[in-house]
C-alpha cells in the first residue's frame, strides 16, 4: 500500500500550494499518472477516500491523466508503445529499452477557491 | 524538465489568475465584497519530491563520507538478514559495516545483526510498508556510521512499495530465493527495474524445487538488461565470493568527478 504514501504526499503538496496562493479551498485537482508509475488504481481509489477526509481535498473534483507507457528500442531505434516493463520490441524481440513515458507521477495543478 | 514551459523542474510555482491581473479595480457598479475568486496554480510537482530531495540530501552525507550505501529489497523470507549476516562475519575486519533495519515490527533482526558485532538501527515502521528517505535520514544523524564504510539498509520484506522509494543508495541490491518461483521478477517489474544487483539465494535448495536458474535470469534480463546476477547459498557458502568480490569492487571504486 504505498498508494497511502502517494496520497499523503499528495495532499501535502496540494495544502502547501492552496496556502501559498491564499486560498482556502481545493475545488479541483489535477493528476498525471503513468501507466509505469507502479500506482495502483484500485489501492490509490481506497486511500485517497480514506486519507482526503478532512483535508482541503476533501471535496475537490479529482481529474486524472492517465499517461501510456511508451519505449524505444535501443537497438532498432523505433518507438512503441508498452503496457507492462518487460515488454518487448515488437520488430527484434529484444528489451534494451529506453522508457519515454509511462513513469509520470505528477501533481499538474490546482483551482483553488 | 517541466512539461509546460520548459523550466527546470525544481517546484517553483507559476500562478495566473484568469480574468483578474494583479493592479485591477475591485470597485463596480454594485455592492459586496468577494475575494479573489478562483485561481488555477500549476503545480507541476512530482508527487515524490519531497522523498527525493531528501534522497538527494542522504546521498550527499554517503558521498561526503565515502560511505557506500546499499537497499537491499526482497519479499519477506528470502534471506536477507541471513546473508547480512555472514557478509558481516565473513568481512569482519575488511571492510567497516553499519546496518539500517526495516520491519514494521520487533527488533529482532537488529538483534541478530548487533550480535556480530557490527553497528545497527532498528526502524520499525509500525504499518508502513518500505522505507523511505526520510526515516533513512533520521537513522544515520543517530547512527553517525564511520567515513570509508558500506551501509547496508535492510528494506522492508515487500518486492512491491519499496521500489518507489528511492533512500539515496549508491545501489539497490534485490535478493530472490530459489523457493519463490521463477517468474518473480514479471511479477514483480518495478523492483527488478530499479535494481543492479539480484542476488538469487538458498540455491542449495535447487535439487528439492521447480526453479530455473536460467528463467529467473532471462525473466529479470527482459526487465532491467543491464542488471548483475550472483547465485549464492548461506548455507554451503556457494558463490559468496562472487558477492563479496562484488561489494568490494564497489567500495574500492575511485569516485570519478
Amino acid at each position: 500500500m504505498h498508494e497511502l504514501s502517494v496520497v499523503m504526499s499528495i495532499i501535502e503538496i496540494a495544502t502547501t500550494q492552496m496556502e501559498g496562493a491564499d486560498a482556502s479551498e481545493i475545488e479541483e485537482i489535477e493528476l498525471e499518472i503513468g501507466a509505469l508509475s507502479g500506482v495502483e488504481e484500485n489501492s490509490f481509489e481506497f486511500a485517497w477516500k480514506q486519507a482526503v477526509r478532512n483535508t482541503p481535498l476533501q471535496n475537490a473534483v479529482r481529474k486524472i491523466n492517465h499517461i501510456e507507457g511508451l519505449a524505444t528500442c535501443l537497438d532498432c531505434m523505433i518507438d512503441f508503445s508498452i503496457t507492462q516493463l518487460y515488454d518487448a520490441c515488437p520488430v527484434c524481440g529484444g528489451h534494451f529499452l529506453n522508457i519515454k513515458k509511462g513513469k509520470e507521477l505528477k501533481v499538474k495543478s490546482l483551482v483553488v477557491n | 524538465m517541466c512539461a509546460t514551459c520548459g523550466c527546470s523542474a525544481d517546484g517553483s510555482v507559476t500562478m495566473h489568475v484568469p480574468g483578474q491581473e494583479n493592479n485591477h479595480d475591485h470597485n463596480h457598479g454594485h455592492d459586496h465584497s468577494h475575494s479573489h475568486g478562483k485561481k488555477i496554480v500549476d503545480v507541476e510537482q512530482d508527487i515524490l519530491q519531497q522523498n527525493n530531495l531528501l534522497a538527494e540530501r542522504n546521498k550527499g552525507y554517503f558521498d561526503a563520507k565515502n560511505i557506500l550505501a546499499l537497499n537491499l529489497v526482497s519479499s519477506p523470507g528470502s534471506g536477507k538478514t541471513t546473508l547480512l549476516e555472514k557478509t558481516l562475519a565473513d568481512l569482519k575486519g575488511q571492510l567497516t559495516f553499519a546496518v539500517i533495519e526495516g520491519d514494521q515490527q520487533t527488533t529482532n533482526d537488529a538483534d541478530r545483526i548487533h550480535a556480530t558485532g557490527t553497528k545497527v538501527t532498528q526502524i520499525n515502521t509500525g504499518k508502513g510498508c518500505h522505507l523511505d528517505a526520510h526515516m533513512v535520514l533520521h537513522a544515520i544523524q543517530g547512527m553517525k556510521p564511520k567515513n570509508d564504510s558500506v551501509l547496508f539498509i535492510e528494506n522492508v520484506g515487500n518486492l512491491v512499495c519499496p521500489a518507489m522509494f528511492d533512500l539515496g543508495e549508491k545501489e539497490r541490491v534485490v535478493i530472490i530465493s530459489v523457493t519463490e518461483g521463477d517468474d518473480k521478477p514479471l511479477k514483480y517489474p518495478d523492483i527488478f527495474f530499479t535494481s543492479t544487483l539480484c542476488i538469487i539465494n538458498k540455491i542449495d535448495l535447487l535439487p528439492y524445487v521447480p526453479f530455473s536458474v536460467e528463467k529467473v535470469k532471462e525473466n529479470a534480463r527482459k526487465i532491467n538488461r543491464n542488471i548483475h546476477i550472483i547465485e549464492v547459498s548461506c548455507t554451503t557458502g556457494a558463490g559468496l565470493q562472487e558477492w563479496y568480490d562484488w561489494l568490494k569492487s564497489k567500495v574500492l571504486a575511485p569516485e570519478t568527478v
